[in-house]
């Protein structure tokens, strides 16, 4: 049967902004569903909050909106576009919801569009927990019992009946938040109390324990035809507790038998049969007592997900490609598998090597939040690793995971084998290091429940940590068919393989799979796993470089060990070696590939770090010299070079020692800014105010080994914080000779914010002309002082008083890239590396000035509700995990569409509720008065109530936390409050203002704490009184600004 | 204690590992399986039977050996190629570790070796005849002993693992009911038909669908001529799995074209061969054979993709002669009974994977139906000879 020919416009949702749980594979797979439908001669609608990301390149699909991701403005791209067929499945959970939600509210009926994939009975059975539970056991399987409990009563009886222990979990609350295990009666009182306590709605789900159940999930494919195959399995070294998001994975599976493994094979052909998915691909998690042979039915994901990205890189399976192709009629059988090319999609990927996924955490950047572990996820990235054996892929994911900082192991032995037992970042590490000093196999089996299998092979790892590397490093293929067919697909992986003797006394060679050809070709370092300060946009530009070098005629090489990306997708480049990112991992495939030049400027730091190594080699770098790199990053090179310009940079002084740098801090001047030398995202960056304040913080950065490396405290650099500046970032291209600024970007929150956590406006909405041309001057100057042959991004702070100064220089690609892409229409990260190829500016025709008659806003996207604990304040530690763009006419729409896009959707009315520090007073009261003209009720705490009253502003005034009943904490609890806007007073943790903060993002409210902030938004709520706003695609955009004289 | 190892193959190919099982040396044909699990019921298979088995899964041993994954009474595979092995017995099923059980039985297996490098090795020169040598045995000394084990073309192999005379199922060479696993209980009484099977090698897992689906299987030396297989007047001959080459096997197939006709017959995978051979039909030898857990092959009677595990180097030529079949279509053949239906067909190399004879009761499948190791989509064809045996009686 072929492709469906009813149908011809199909809507595609993505899955809008990095968060925990929802990464970067979404863009892979979405972008791999486009350009098939594309192919396939389908006219793709596409819609994606997130401008990071490829599926939102204008030349992905027939029309591209970047636009909120809720129901209004996706009914209104509906009724423009009228597509005939709306695909869900492949945008993650925000699409499943936002397809739900437009079919429940009769949208989908009223323009008739068809849900394909999987319709709205199958999502609802999939994602119900009771309707799943009732569907399968129906479907004769076996789920955990489980029971809703409001008060302690409801729970004894619950308790009584599913049996101890169980898992509690309160409903609503931050990252799992006073949830727990209940083992004994007795705790029963306590944990249940806490449980209930910590729900806003104390309700709390009881579920019947499997705690150190091995856990298994199976990626699985259904077509019309409801032929079924299981692409890939995969089993958790953490067994049951800890999410699959968070566990160390292999696929395959490792320790069951055939004949239990078949088990669960045909019971997850069951589940995806029983939930009803018609076509596509689907994820079951078991849970499995080897012991005793029962199964348990975790749950199912009716949709592609980060395992089945995972799964397709393990195996060489596209399985978003292969999804939207069944969604659009075809069968497995009709289907190629693009790596064989002889053989259908319609078998069972047989792999000959093993593949570890490592997750990749960043608590260091939550203080106070929980560290462990649990059944909520936390891990901001992953990598994954292939070897031929299991020891190979388990070392090789230890060091894709590219630690800041080793860990660090209690000398004490109870303390460490406790660090073992208890699942959390480093746990893995521990009971390496348990196993070191001797602790045998059942002892940490007995305190893990790790199944014996790996633990017997991780202790010949901690034994001797080379010996999965004897031998000879082959590069060997992945394709799908453990080498039964001859493969067409260049995806390599390092295998270490004893030499092998052709023929009678032949000489010892090892066997090379790769088929170089004789084309040059450019080596591209990815970005690695992904993590706070180095997401999906260092992707996107290395994704764009393979791309560029392409065009050049050159054989694009791709280097990466990041299984969420499209640059990892065997598509993207003309090779691609899945390989860790050291030197020596690179090293090895520059051996095999001898590159006419390496690129190391898109894929953020990680790159970076190998640039000098891989010089001192004799690898040419491609673009801007290492030399260069050296002196923006040095600062004590850098600084020089700015006065050498006449530039101003904020005063600055660097120490070495705690009491070296207490007796600098007078001479920079206060407040300072203080951070430790090797900083990425802003690492265990703070502002101080005062001596006192420098001395708690060297106390808790500085020397305590917190963030130093392996205990060593760094070099400690003070600079002077400009306090009340806007804060400007600049992205522009550099051949040598010429400078081209591709993007000025105005911060919306003062500089003392994270330049990646604040929004940002391009073309700047507040900033003279005189200011703009004084910057590009300078962003110039420093681009032809350094040396840039490439991508250069510039920040500067602008001071009331004291006017522009140079914050940083970073002489590669940016975060901002794909946002100044998106925004101007032409492609920067490509444009640079044209020009590290060769060409030069002046003949590329660029214009001089992109004249967009547009605003474009990006906001950043915060993890808060993951990191129960932590204050949710920002600063000039980066914490977001991702970002969208707002698009339209006027600034404050594009901010209000902003908000929207990133969560914190601004109200029209109700009640607004300020409470700020004393400096921000006056400002506070101008946005009141917005706020009360506007129709908004006024709430205020004591201070900032009589500052209002003072102007006239009626407010009314509530108890803070430390005042007593009846509190606003309480009535944030209530839903009372529709906005809060609190502005810090200090530092102090647990203080009222964290309480006021933590309580606004449990009930998901938008938390404003600038003043910056606040004032847009109000601007931004005025604007949406005038109705929803419209929405426009790109392509139109573009076909606008190229008119615009 | 590691010693160093090698194979040799006849091309003179060799690649080095280490030594990990009995100190032997092993030669014969040399094939290699992509199944990710049951390398015990490989290795006890007795369709390997003169064969070295290369595992391209690289980690074999992880849940160690246990009783219910026995597909016969003992190791009929010579050797097990491996990249790492492993001899833990942790696993809560396990009864021992599979290199002590290799140790044990005697078998001897390489570990540490390019496996990959091997089987592309045989991918692209096609199967063939090698050996398993500690570094004691020098290579020409190998070289010898490949040379004088016999090819598989021609060879009858099925002889050496037939059973010397007839056994009811309820205590066979094997002892099918004591490994359980299906529970293949022989309640007599009720309902239950009686099947005659020729015994080339049968798989346990093969007794136990049938036993569980009612049936009363008597396993007959496959010297066995046709009156005495009618002799106590069964419902119908089943023709076992098994080792080697059906050309080799004349006199099975002699005894067969006897019973065509006067009893519905079945055969699975070298059943299949001597049935197709004994209506008529050709046999030929593949490259390097099938041997996995992962090949589609479609029902042309519903349509329906199925993932099969196979395990045979011989397949049966289709109508006119040809190797692979375009189409899926149930193409039809002449034979001396008839007309013969393709009712499978393998969407790998799309080669004959089954076939039912139209004018005279039987019908075939090359691969494995019963699984063990492998996928369970399947079984269902057990269902469809038993219904078509009751509802022919
Ligand atoms: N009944 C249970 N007992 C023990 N652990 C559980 C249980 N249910 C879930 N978990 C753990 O919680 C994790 C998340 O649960 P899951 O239902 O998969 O939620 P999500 O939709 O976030 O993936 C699972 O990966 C598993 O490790
Ligand atoms: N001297 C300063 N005055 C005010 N804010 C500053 C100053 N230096 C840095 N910042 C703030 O700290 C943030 C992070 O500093 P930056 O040097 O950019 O570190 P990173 O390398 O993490 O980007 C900046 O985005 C800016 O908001
Ligand atoms: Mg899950
Ligand atoms: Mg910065």
């Amino acid at each position: 049967m072929p492709r469906r020919s009813d149908i011809s416009r199909i809507l595609l949702i993505g899955s809008g902004p990095i968060v925990i749980g929802q990464a970067a594979e979404f863009d892979y797979s979405g972008t791999q569903a486009a350009r098939v439908l594309m192919q396939e001669g389908y006219e793709v609608v596409l819609v994606n909050s997130n401008p990071a990301t490829i599926m939102t390149d204008p030349d992905v699909a027939t029309t591209t909106y970047v636009e909120p991701l809720l129901p209004g403005p996706v009914e209104r791209i509906i009724d423009r576009e009228r597509p005939d067929a709306l695909l869900a499945t492949l945008g993650g959970q925000t699409a499943l919801n936002l397809a739900k939600s437009l079919h429940e509210s009769g949208v989908l009926a009223q323009y008739g569009v068809e849900l394909i994939g999987a319709n709205y009975e199958a999502i609802e059975r999939g994602e119900d927990r009771d309707l799943f539970r009732e569907t399968m056991l129906a479907a004769g399987l076996r789920v955990p019992r489980s029971a809703i409990a409001h008060t302690l009563e409801e729970a004894r009886t619950a308790v009584a009946e599913i049996g101890l222990p169980v898992i509690i979990r309160p409903a609503f609350t931050l990252g799992g938040a006073g949830g727990g295990v209940l083992r004994e009666i007795r705790e029963l009182e306590t944990v249940i109390g806490r449980g209930l306590d910590a729900s806003p709605i104390s309700q709390i789900l009881i579920d019947e324990s499997v705690l150190g159940w091995g856990e298994f999930e199976l990626e699985v494919m259904r077509d019309r035809t409801d032929n079924v195959v299981i692409v890939c399995s995969i089993e958790n070294l953490d067994p049951m507790g800890v999410h699959t998001g968070d566990s160390v994975c292999v696929a395959p599976q490792q320790t069951l038998s055939d004949h239990l493994y078949q088990q669960l094979r045909d019971q997850a052909i069951q589940v995806i049969r029983a939930i009803g998915v018609e076509t596509g691909g689907s994820n079951v998690q078991f849970a499995v007592n080897p012991a005793t042979e029962e199964i348990i039915v975790i749950e199912m994901n009716p949709r592609v997900s980060r395992s089945s990205a995972l799964a397709s890189k393990a195996t060489g399976f596209p399985i978003a490609k292969i999804a939207a192709r069944l969604a659009v009629g075809y069968t497995l059988q009709e289907i190629t598998n693009d790596i064989t090319r002889a053989t259908p999609a319609s078998f069972e990927p047989a792999i000959d090597y093993c593949v570890v996924k490592w997750p990749r955490f960043a608590f260091e950047k939550f203080p106070g939040a929980e560290q462990g572990l649990t059944t909520h996820m936390k891990s901001v990235g992953e990598a994954m690793a292939i070897g031929r054996t299991f020891k190979q892929a388990f070392a090789k994911a230890l060091r894709s995971r590219e630690l800041d900082s080793d860990p660090q192991f209690p000398a004490d032995a109870t303390e460490l084998l406790r660090c073992a037992a208890q699942p959390g970042p480093e746990r893995f590490d521990h009971v390496l290091e348990a196993l070191r000093r001797g602790h045998g196999v059942e002892e940490l089996h007995g305190l893990t429940s790790i199944d014996p299998w790996f633990l017997r092979e991780m202790a010949s790892i901690a034994a001797d940590p080379e010996s999965p590397f004897s031998g000879e490093r082959t590069f060997k293929s992945v394709d799908t068919c453990a080498a039964e067919f001859a493969a067409s697909t260049p995806y390599y992986y390092s295998a270490w393989e004893r030499p092998r003797a052709v023929g009678r006394n032949g000489q010892p060679v090892a066997v090379h799979e790769v088929e170089r050809g004789s084309r040059a070709s450019v080596v591209i370092l990815g970005s690695g796993p992904n993590r706070i300060g180095q997401g999906i946009e260092f992707d996107y530009c290395c994704v764009h470089a393979a791309q560029t070098v392409r065009e050049s005629g050159r054989d694009a090489v791709m280097i990466n060990c990041n299984p969420e990306t499209v640059s990892t997708d065997y598509d993207t480049s003309d090779r691609l070696y899945f390989e860790p990112l050291t030197l020596e991992d690179v090293l090895g495939v520059c051996e095999v590939e001898r590159p006419e030049g390496v690129v190391v400027q898109f894929g953020g730091q990680t790159p970076l770090k190998l640039a000098a190594g891989l010089r001192d080699a004799g690898i040419p770098i491609l673009g801007t010299t290492t030399d260069a790199i050296d002196l923006a990053e040095d600062r004590a090179r850098f600084g020089p070079l700015l006065d050498r310009l006449g530039y101003k940079a904020p005063p600055y002084a660097s120490a070495s020692t705690p009491d070296e740098a207490i007796a600098r801090a007078p001479t920079v001047g206060f407040p300072l800014l203080v951070r430790p030398s090797y900083v990425l995202g802003g690492r265990a960056m703070e502002i101080v105010y005062d001596v006192d304040g420098l001395r708690n913080y060297l106390e808790r950065v500085g020397v305590i080994g917190a963030a130093g490396v392996n205990g060593k405290s760094p070099t400690i650099y003070l600079d002077r914080f400009l306090e009340d500046s806007v804060e400007v970032d600049v992205d522009a291209l550099c051949d040598g000779d010429d400078v081209w600024i591709s993007g000025i970007m105005q911060h919306v929150e003062e500089a003392g914010i994270h330049s990646g956590d604040s929004a940002c406006v391009l073309p700047p909405h507040s900033l003279g002309e005189e200011m703009l041309d004084e910057i590009r001057a300078q962003a110039a100057g420093i681009a032809k002082a350094l040396g840039v042959v490439g991508l250069l991004n510039v920040q500067f702070a602008v001071h009331a008083g004291e006017g522009l100064h140079v914050i940083e220089a970073n002489p590669r690609a940016s975060r901002t890239v794909p946002f100044v892409s998106k925004a101007i229409g032409l492609p920067v990260a490509k444009l640079a590396c044209r020009i590290m190829l060769g060409e030069k500016l002046a003949d590329m025709g660029l214009p001089s000035e992109v004249a967009t008659g547009h605003v474009c806003v990006k906001e950043a996207v915060l993890p808060f509700d993951r990191f129960a604990g932590t204050d949710v304040l920002l600063g000039p530690e980066m914490r977001s995990t991702g970002e969208v763009m707002g698009i339209a006419r006027d600034f404050p729409t594009a901010f209000a569409k902003a908000q929207a896009a990133a969560g914190a959707r601004l109200p029209s009315s109700g009640t607004a509720f300020l409470t700020v520090a004393d400096r921000d007073k006056s400002a506070a009261t101008g946005i009141a008065i917005q706020l009360h003209d506007l129709g908004f009720k006024l709430l205020a705490t004591r201070g900032t109530a009589k500052a209002l009253a003072r102007m006239g502003i009626p407010a009314q005034t509530i108890n803070k936390l430390s005042e007593g009943s009846p509190h606003v904490v309480e009535a944030i609890g209530r839903g009372e409050v529709d906005l809060v806007i609190n502005t810090p007073v200090g530092t102090g943790a647990r203080s009222d203002g964290y309480e006021i903060r933590a309580a606004a993002v449990a009930h998901r409210i938008p938390c404003i704490t600038t003043m910056s902030g606040g004032i847009a938004a109000a601007r931004a709520i005025a604007a949406a009184a005038h109705g929803e706003p419209d929405v426009v695609s790109l392509q139109e955009l573009y076909a606008e600004s190229a008119q615009a004289p | 204690m590691t010693r160093d190892a090698y194979v040799l193959l006849e091309d003179g190919a060799r690649f080095d590992g280490l030594a990990c099982a009995a100190d032997e040396h092993a030669v014969g044909e040399i094939v290699f399986t992509t199944s990710m699990s049951g390398y015990q019921e490989a290795m006890t298979d007795p369709s390997y039977a003169g064969q070295l088995i290369t595992f391209t899964y690289p980690q074999i041993g992880n849940y160690g050996v246990s009783d219910g994954a026995m597909e016969s009474g003992r190791i009929h595979a010579r050797a097990a190629i491996m990249r790492a092995a492993v001899d833990y017995a942790d696993a809560p099923s396990a009864t021992q570790g599979w290199l002590s059980w290799l140790t044990d039985h005697g078998v001897p297996a390489i570990t540490d070796l390019d496996t990959r490098a091997l089987v592309r090795h045989i991918r692209d020169q096609g199967a063939m005849r090698g050996g398993v040598f500690p570094e004691s045995v020098s290579e020409a000394e190998a070289g010898a002993l490949i040379d004088a084990e016999p090819a598989m073309i021609g060879r009858d192999l099925a002889g050496e693992v037939s059973p010397p005379a007839p056994v009811g199922v309820g205590g066979t060479q094997s002892g099918a009911v004591a490994t359980g696993g299906g529970g293949a209980s022989v309640g007599t009484g009720g309902d239950r038909i009686r099947i005659a099977m020729i015994d080339t090698g049968v798989k346990l897992s093969i007794l136990r669908q049938l036993s569980e689906r009612g049936a009363d299987v008597t396993l007959y030396p496959c010297t066995y001529g046709p009156d005495q297989l009618l002799a106590d007047n069964p419902d119908a001959i089943f023709l076992a799995n098994g080792p080697g080459d059906p050309a080799a096997l004349e006199y099975i197939v002699e005894t067969v074209r006897e019973l065509v006709g006067k009893k519905p017959v079945y055969g699975i995978c070298l059943g299949h061969q001597l049935l197709c051979r004994a209506v008529g039909l050709e046999t030929y030898k593949l490259p390097f054979g099938h041997h996995g857990a992962n090949h589609p092959v479609k029902d042309l009677a519903t349509g329906k993709t199925e993932i099969t595990s196979q395990n045979h180097g011989f397949a049966v030529l289709g109508p006119s002669g040809a190797k692979t079949i375009e189409g899926d279509e149930p193409v039809r053949w002449e034979t001396d009974f008839g007309a013969a239906e393709l009712s499978h067909i393998n969407l790998y190399d799309r080669t004959v994977e089954g076939l039912t004879l139209l004018d005279v009761h039987g019908g075939t499948v090359q691969y494995h139906p019963e699984a063990g190791p492998g996928p369970h989509d399947s079984l269902y064809l057990f269902d469809r000879f038993i219904e078509e045996i009751r509802s022919g009686r």
